[in-house]
C-alpha cells in the first residue's frame, strides 16, 4: 500500500516549484512512496512528552555591535547574477501586473 | 610525502610550494580525465599562492603550518572569483563574490587550493552518481563508487593528487568515502568548523571537515580550519582546540563501547575488521565492552524526514533570480519553476519533494515533528552511552565500495549506505572514519570512532592507535 497518492506528489511539486511529467510522476510517487513507508517506524513510537530537538544546541541570540564591516562588492554580486538593471536583480513581468 | 612532512620541509626551504604544486599538477593531469575528481582546477590561483608561500620563505617568514600543502576542496565551498557548481546544472558559470571561513584559513596557514572536487549534487547522495557532471571513480578501483558524497574530495587525496583535502558531512558524506577510498575523514563536532561559505543542504546537521591519508594530517588541517567565526553564529564560541599535541595520548584506560546497532547489518569482512579493531584498542590498554543502542535504529527514518525538510527550505534559494542559471520564462512564476525544474537533478527533487511534504499542513507533526522528537530521543542515548565509556566503536559503511549503478535505481538502498554515520549528525557529535584492513577484492574498509561534542583530541588519539596497529 502507498502512503503517497500521485494527486499528493504533484501538489507537493507545485509547492515546490517542480514541474513533472507523467512518468516522473510515477517513478517518484513510488520512490517516495518507499521512504515514507520506511519512515513509519517512527510514527509507531509513543513520543508524547518528549519536547523536539531542531537544532543540536540550544540557540540563543547572537548580536553584535551595530558598526559598519566589510560587506560584498554590490557590482561582483550583480555581475554573477542572470540579470540586473540599476544596481539592482531584474527579472521577468510578474503575473498580474500592469505594465 | 604527507602534509606535515611536506610542510616542514617547505618552511626548511628543503622544498618549494611550486615543485609541491608541480607533483600535484602531475598527479591530476595523470589520472584526472579517467576518475573525473575536479570540477575545476585553479592553476594560475594556485601557481600564485605557491610563489606568495616560497617568496615568504626565502625573506625570512613563515607562511604557517600548512606552508605549501596543496589541498582539494569539495566544490560546495564557495571560493570568490574561482567557479562553485555543488555539481548542479543551476550553478554551472557561477563565481561566488566571497570566499569561505575554512578556505581563508587554509590559505593563511600557508596551504594551496588547487582546484574543487566533485560530489553528489548539493551533497545528496553517498556515491557521487548524482553529479550534474558525471560520477566520480574510486582510484582503487575505477570500477566502483568512491563513496559520497564528498566523493572527489576522498579520491583528489586517495590518487595522490593532493594530501589534504576538505569536505561537507550531512548525514556521513565525509566518513563514507573515506572509508571506501582507505583514507582518514573527520566529522567534526556542530559548531567546531565554521559554514559560512558551504553551501547549504541541512544547516542543523551540516559540518565541513578534513581527508587526509594519516590521522596526523587529517589533526593539523581540522585545527587550522577549527575555531570560532563571527560569521557563523552557529559557530562555537571558543577557539581551535589542540589536537596535533594530543595524537599520541594513546587508549589506556580509555573505556570503549562496541555498539552492536554500528555493525548490525554489514557484511560479514566489514565486521570482522570492526570486531579486530576492537581487540587492537584492548591491546593498546583500552577496556571493551559491548553495547546496545537501540534508538540508532530510528536514525535513518529521522534522518530522511529532517534533512529533506531543511533542504527544501535552504533550496528554495535557487529561483534564478540572484545566481546561477535561469530558463528564460516570460513571467516570473514560470521562470522559476523552469529555472528548477530544469536546473535540479532527480535526486534534489526528491529530496526537496519530500521535504516539503513533511513540513506541509497536515503531515508536519506525523512526520517532521515526530522526527524532532526522536532526535531527542537519539541524543539522550548518547549521553547515556557516554555515561559508560569514553569512545563508541563501529563501522563507517555497510561494505566496501560497491560498484557503479548497483544502487541507483532504489534510492532507499543507497539511503542505507549512510546508517551508521546518520546518529553523530543528528546529535551534533563527533566522529572519524579510519582504514582498518581490507575486504571483498581487497578493498578498504573503514572503521568508525564516535564521541560526543568536542571530544576530537580523545577520537583522533584512538584513531591513531588504530593507524598504527593496522
Amino acid at each position: 500500500m502507498s502512503r503517497l497518492s500521485r494527486d499528493e506528489v504533484a501538489h507537493v511539486a507545485h509547492l515546490a516549484r517542480l514541474r513533472l511529467s507523467d512518468e516522473e510522476l510515477t517513478t517518484f510517487t513510488e520512490q517516495l512512496g518507499q521512504v515514507l513507508e520506511h519512515a513509519a517506524d517512527l510514527q509507531s513510537l509513543d513520543l508524547t512528552g518528549v519536547p523536539p530537538t531542531a537544532h543540536p544546541f540550544e540557540l540563543r541570540n547572537v548580536v553584535r555591535p551595530d558598526v559598519v564591516g566589510e560587506s560584498l562588492d554590490p557590482a561582483e554580486v550583480l555581475d554573477a547574477a542572470p540579470d540586473a538593471e540599476d544596481g539592482r536583480f531584474a527579472v521577468p513581468r510578474i503575473l498580474g501586473e500592469d505594465l | 610525502m604527507s602534509a606535515i612532512d611536506l610542510a616542514a620541509s617547505v618552511r626548511r626551504g628543503e622544498v618549494t610550494a611550486t615543485d609541491a604544486l608541480a607533483t600535484a599538477l602531475r598527479a591530476i593531469d595523470a589520472r584526472n580525465d579517467e576518475l573525473n575528481v575536479f570540477l575545476h582546477v585553479d592553476r594560475d590561483g594556485a601557481e600564485a599562492r605557491a610563489r606568495a608561500v616560497d617568496d615568504a620563505v626565502a625573506s625570512g617568514r613563515d607562511p604557517g603550518p600548512l606552508a605549501g600543502v596543496p589541498v582539494a576542496l569539495k566544490d560546495n565551498l564557495c571560493t570568490r572569483g574561482v567557479p562553485t557548481t555543488a555539481s548542479s546544472r543551476i550553478l554551472e558559470g557561477w563565481r561566488p563574490p566571497y570566499t569561505a571561513t575554512v578556505v581563508e584559513r587554509l590559505v593563511a596557514a600557508g596551504a594551496v587550493p588547487v582546484g574543487k572536487t566533485n560530489l553528489d549534487e548539493f551533497a545528496m547522495g553517498s556515491s557521487t552518481e548524482t553529479s550534474a557532471f558525471g560520477p566520480t571513480r574510486n582510484p582503487l578501483d575505477p570500477e566502483r563508487v568512491p563513496g559520497g558524497s564528498s566523493g572527489g574530495s576522498a579520491a583528489a587525496v586517495a590518487a595522490g593528487m593532493a594530501p589534504l583535502a576538505l569536505g561537507s558531512d550531512t548525514g556521513g558524506s565525509i566518513r563514507q568515502p573515506a572509508a571506501l577510498c582507505g583514507i582518514v575523514g573527520v566529522k567534526p563536532t556542530y559548531g567546531l568548523v565554521s559554514r559560512y561559505g558551504l553551501i547549504a543542504f541541512a544547516s542543523s546537521l551540516d559540518q565541513i571537515g578534513p581527508f587526509a591519508t594519516s590521522v596526523a594530517d587529517a589533526a593539523l588541517c581540522l585545527e587550522v580550519i577549527a575555531g570560532h567565526d563571527p560569521r557563523d553564529t552557529t559557530s562555537l564560541p571558543e577557539p581551535a582546540p589542540a589536537l596535533v599535541d594530543h595524537l599520541d595520548d594513546g587508549v589506556a584506560g580509555r573505556r570503549v563501547g562496541l555498539v552492536s546497532e554500528l555493525v548490525e547489518g554489514a557484511d560479514a569482512d566489514v565486521v570482522a575488521q570492526v570486531e579486530r579493531a576492537a581487540a587492537a584498542l584492548e591491546a593498546a590498554g583500552a577496556q571493551v565492552v559491548r553495547l546496545s543502542i537501540p534508538e540508532l535504529r530510528l536514525g535513518l527514518s529521522a534522518y530522511y524526514l529532517i534533512a529533506p525538510a531543511e533542504a527544501s527550505s535552504n533550496l528554495a534559494r535557487y529561483d534564478g533570480v540572484r545566481y546561477g542559471r535561469r530558463v528564460a520564462a516570460d513571467e516570473l512564476g514560470a521562470m522559476n519553476e523552469a529555472t528548477r525544474t530544469l536546473g535540479f537533478g532527480d535526486e534534489v527533487k526528491r529530496r526537496i519533494m519530500l521535504g516539503t511534504y513533511a513540513l506541509s499542513a497536515g503531515y508536519y507533526d506525523a512526520y517532521y515533528g515526530q522526527a524532532l522528537k526522536v532526535r531527542t530521543r537519539m541524543i539522550e542515548a548518547f549521553r547515556r552511552a557516554y555515561e559508560q565509556v569514553d569512545v563508541l566503536l563501529g563501522a563507517t559503511a555497510p561494505s566496501v565500495a560497491f560498484r557503479f549503478g548497483e544502487k541507483t535505481a532504489n534510492p532507499l538502498a543507497m539511503y542505507l549506505s549512510d546508517v551508521f554515520t546518520i546518529p553523530t549528525n543528528l546529535a551534533g557529535e563527533a566522529a572519524v572514519s579510519v582504514p582498518f584492513g581490507t575486504g571483498e577484492a581487497g578493498l578498504p574498509i573503514g572503521v568508525q570512532l564516535l564521541g560526543p561534542g568536542r571530544s576530537e583530541a580523545r577520537l583522533l588519539a584512538a584513531a591513531r592507535v588504530l593507524e598504527v596497529a593496522s
